[in-house]
């Protein structure tokens, strides 16, 4: 990158005279490549010829136009070339498109298997999009190659047009070559005899800045719009590069908690040598809308199934300064309590905590009596915490009941053996031992939701006698210290597409040749409303309108 | 409030008809003892204080239905559709007053009433709001994303003026083709509504039950009469039966409904534009060329282009960066390559790309006109494509 700017600069900024100059018929020596004398406005090449001049960047040495010999050069000339740019971002487009054909992997199910699912849902065309790799294609490897492509370009075009035709505008004369005039698109000739003071105020009324030069005029307004689309450029590439550094680490943090009810939970990614932030869920809420509520009453009969309002977890946070002694109970600081609703996520430091998910009604507590199945008589209650249930519950004068195995999430394995899912409570059961002064060697039985299996022919039972609840919270916990990065990518983009495109670059040059009086006009875009304002200044000033000459061409 | 909001609604459209009525009226070559010119501008002015008229009717049913919902109006796809085409008035309003142009009201405001009148075929019960949608944030994103959308529309507009008016017709070429199709198109959406309306009004109802893709027995009920039933489906009453069952993998619970409605627009559209052609006895761009003779092309050029130099920073900022802003506070991300995401991303890459090819490559003109036009093409699958066939997160509006 040094390199490429230490060549770029050596020829095109210096002019430099170790290289090939081009000396004009005025005397200056021109950096090799330029189209048009930086002094005096003659186009260089193509001199015999009558066309139009391009005036693209001013006919000032473009890096790209001038050197094709090295590989650089080719690298350099492929990047800054517009077409390249179009290229590439009509591929973007493209890949972009095919990867909404079918949904991408983060939003299908998540206990399904992709390299199933996409066969199963959508036939041949969804196995092929997965067999492409279609279903993670924003996170593909030439997905992300194609956007470094895209920051590329859009560095190497800001350089390689951006300087030259900084230097090109600003060092620009007044007085210009003869044919730098005639083969402007807008020229007439006309014989003089206007008030030269005239035309100056109608052009200032219109805000045209006014150079003069041995009577010759250049008005020129809203330069400061060709910096447009560099400065939307630059936007851009911080943008890009804002982007590109959630990869670094300890800029971006991305974890989701589940906390039930009552829990407190250290929040992840917050640990410091300061400390560390803990929540406490005191409570989820889900509020529905009221089906008698006038104004939706309509919608929701319609609907017929219930309309979330409200998902919110009411929370306190603290923070722990770091324990001193190894193992010691860690101290909780109060800093402040705060509901966390959807939209409304709950801020601290670096740190954003969101209300993403929820489960209503988790098992948390169940509690079972032990019966005699006989007499229907019961001796005690145990109540089991499926989150740390305990191995033995004695309900005094010598009846006991041991829990021999605990599946929280029961399903029978591939061997019709009991197993459990995970550790969540979803559907518990139990093989418990229960002792009474009738059997003292234990009688053994099988107890989940629906399910009595006994060992033999027991005397006692396990009856349900209750159940408690609880909401679980889930919580995001984000950190993205790139955001500030993004957002002024963000805003300088926006700044620059504005300043591009609300206003127009326009020139006019008048001059006195021959005893004639010599008017060209330019502007870089917008020549329907440059038309029509030199339509406009020519009726005011009484200065000739200048003819459009591509027109002529083409007619 | 919510009957006053209606009946306003209903006025702006007919204002708008009538505004259009009067727009091409003023373009007609009557051979009165009138000035031509004077003609043209005094109708021309008529139509454009009529079209303000229409406008602020709008504006009327657009608060006063944010007066009974408590919210923006903007958050279903009916509500959202009427607000693009109020967008896309206001838009033309706009233009209009900088160029004068009668001909982009000739255009302009039908599309905009079929927009309209097409947003009307879904449900427009007011509805409570979902959590995710519970910020201020739906207001400031949505409106200007539309706002962008209506703009960069009249840029599809002024370009197929443009095409109408240059496009040789003396003979078929597949230039002449693809104008044919857009006015196709034009005439399907009109179908769909014709239909949808008819239906509607005469309480035409069948149903069928089938078996969806999750295994689930369910009942579809179409609202037109089923020329394409649900695969393997049964239907519940002896209504007009149909004619052949869907594609079996289409098989989501309303996938045969919308595929039914579809062919529907696409035959209605079918019989309107050979009754339109039978009577013309020319391509119906042919038929409305001569009337455009008299336009600059490069006026019609300038208009297109000083559309998308307007309408890409708002549509910009509406739709990628307020959308962004919002999406890091409900969804926790700037951004998640959601379907809706992405194709307002893709919207924003193709007048990128535009802009590039007009202002660096030098593509004026024609080549310029037909890529607003696949951008309006963009937009509209954006709109509609996306919620209805494709649906992500956004699939409630």
């Amino acid at each position: 990158m040094r390199r490429l700017y230490r060549i770029w600069k050596y020829q095109a900024v210096t002019g430099c005279a170790k290289l090939k100059t081009i000396k004009c018929e005025c005397g200056h020596s021109n950096p090799f490549g330029t189209e048009i004398c930086e002094s005096c406005g003659k186009p260089l090449t193509n001199e015999k010829s009558h066309e139009l001049i391009n005036m693209r960047y001013e006919g000032s040495a473009v890096r790209s136009q001038t050197y094709n010999k090295t590989i650089v050069d080719k690298v350099w000339n492929f990047f800054s070339s517009v077409k390249v740019g179009i290229w590439i971002i009509i591929v973007i487009l493209v890949a972009a498109a095919i990867g909404t054909i079918f949904p991408q992997e983060m939003y299908i199910p998540p206990n399904v298997d992709p390299t199933t699912y996409y066969k199963e849902e959508y036939g041949t065309p969804g196995q092929i999009f997965f067999l492409l790799g279609f279903h993670d294609l924003y996170g593909s490897w030439w997905f992300l190659l194609l956007l470094a492509a895209l920051g590329v370009s859009l560095i190497i075009v800001s350089i390689d047009r951006g300087f030259p035709l900084y230097r090109a505008l600003k060092y620009q004369r007044v007085t210009r070559h003869e044919s730098f005039m005639k083969r402007q698109r807008l020229f007439a000739m006309s014989d003089s005899g206007i008030s030269m003071d005239r035309v100056k105020t109608v052009l200032a009324k219109k805000r045209y800045k006014i150079k003069e030069d041995n009577g010759n005029i250049l008005a020129e307004k809203n330069r400061f719009s060709r910096w447009g689309p560099y400065v939307n450029h630059v936007g851009l590439i911080i943008f890009l590069i804002g982007a590109m550094l959630r990869f670094f680490p300890g800029m971006y943090t991305d974890q989701t908690i589940w906390i039930r009810e009552g829990e407190t939970t250290a929040v992840p990614g917050t640990k410091t040598e300061d400390g560390q932030y803990y929540l406490k869920n005191h409570k989820f809420v889900m509020e529905l809308y009221d089906k008698k509520d006038k104004q939706f009453s309509q919608a929701l009969d319609k609907t017929g199934n219930p309309v979330p309002k409200n998902y919110q977890s009411n929370v306190t946070l603290y923070h722990a300064e770091p324990s001193q002694v190894v193992g010691a109970q860690t101290e909780l600081k109060k800093e402040r309590d705060a509901k966390i609703k959807v939209n409304e996520p709950l801020s601290f430091n670096d740190y954003s905590v969101y209300q993403v998910d929820f489960k209503l009604n988790e098992f948390h507590r169940m509690n079972l009596k032990l019966e005699n199945k006989k007499t229907g008589k019961t001796y005690g209650e145990i109540k089991v915490n499926l989150f740390n249930p305990k191995s033995s519950y004695d309900l005094g004068n010598g009846y006991k009941v041991d829990m021999v195995e605990y599946f929280p999430n029961f399903k029978l394995d591939e061997n019709d053996q009991p197993t459990t899912e995970n550790s969540i409570p979803d559907n518990p059961a139990f093989v418990f031992k229960m002792f009474t002064p009738e059997t003292p060697k234990g009688e053994t039985a099988f107890i989940g939701i629906r399910k009595n299996v006994e060992a033999g022919d027991n005397k006692y039972k396990m009856s349900f006698s209750g159940i408690e609840t609880k909401n679980v919270s889930a919580l995001t916990v984000k950190k993205d210290r790139t955001l500030p990065i993004i957002i002024i990518g963000g805003i300088i983009f926006m700044l620059g597409v504005v300043q591009g495109l609300y206003w127009n670059h326009r020139r006019i040059w008048i001059q006195q040749r021959n005893g004639q009086l010599w008017i060209a006009a330019h502007t870089n875009k917008n020549w329907f409303g440059l038309k029509r304002e030199m339509q406009n200044i020519s009726e005011e000033s009484g200065l000739v309108m200048p003819i459009d000459q591509s027109d002529e061409k083409s007619a | 409030m919510a009957e006053l909001s209606s009946t306003l609604l209903y006025i702006a459209f007919i204002i708008y008809l009538i505004a259009t009525l009067v727009f091409a009226m003023s373009l007609s070559d009557k051979k009165g003892k009138e000035n031509k010119a004077a003609y043209t501008k005094r109708w021309g002015r008529v139509g454009y204080i009529l079209s303000i008229l229409g406008f602020a009717s709008q504006l009327g049913y657009f608060f006063t239905r944010w007066m009974a919902s408590g919210h923006a109006p903007v958050s279903n796809l009916f509500e959202f559709t009427t607000f693009f085409g109020m967008m896309m008035v206001f838009a033309f309003i706009l233009i209009y007053a900088i160029y004068r142009t009668n001909a982009l009201g000739v255009f302009a405001m039908p599309i905009a009433l079929l927009v309209i009148a097409y947003a009307s075929m879904f449900p427009r019960d007011i509805a409570p709001l979902i959590p995710a949608l519970q910020s201020d944030w739906l207001k400031i994103h949505v409106t200007t994303a539309a706002l962008g959308e209506g703009i960069l529309s009249i840029s599809f507009v002024a370009g197929l003026i443009f095409l109408i008016r240059v496009v040789d017709q003396t003979v078929s070429t597949k230039k002449t083709k693809m104008l044919e199709i857009i006015m196709y198109l034009l005439l399907c959406v009109f179908g769909f509504v014709l239909v949808s309306a008819i239906s509607a009004a005469a309480g035409y109802e069948t149903s069928f039950n089938f078996t969806d893709k999750k295994d689930q027995k369910v009942e579809v009920t179409y609202n037109v009469p089923a020329l394409v039933g649900p695969p393997n489906g049964s239907q519940a009453d002896d209504h007009f039966g149909p004619l052949v069952s869907s594609p079996s993998w289409m098989n989501g619970e309303q996938a045969p409904r919308k595929f039914n409605t579809f062919i529907w627009s696409l035959l209605t559209g079918g019989v309107l534009y050979g009754i339109v052609r039978l009577i013309l006895r020319k391509r119906i761009s042919a038929a409305i060329q001569p009337k455009l003779l008299n336009l600059k092309p490069d006026l019609l050029d300038e208009i297109s282009y000083r559309s998308v130099a307007i309408g890409f920073p708002v549509f910009t900022l509406g739709a990628l960066i307020f959308a962004m802003i919002w999406a890091q506070e409900a969804w926790t991300r700037f951004w998640g390559w959601d379907p809706k995401e992405v194709w307002a991303l893709i919207t924003f890459l193709f007048y990128a790309a535009y802009l590039h090819f007009r202002l660096s490559r030098g593509w004026h003109g024609e080549k310029s006109a037909w890529l607003c036009v696949i951008g309006f093409v963009i937009i509209m699958f954006n709109l509609i494509a996306v919620n209805l066939v494709i649906s992500g997160l956004h699939s409630y509006a």
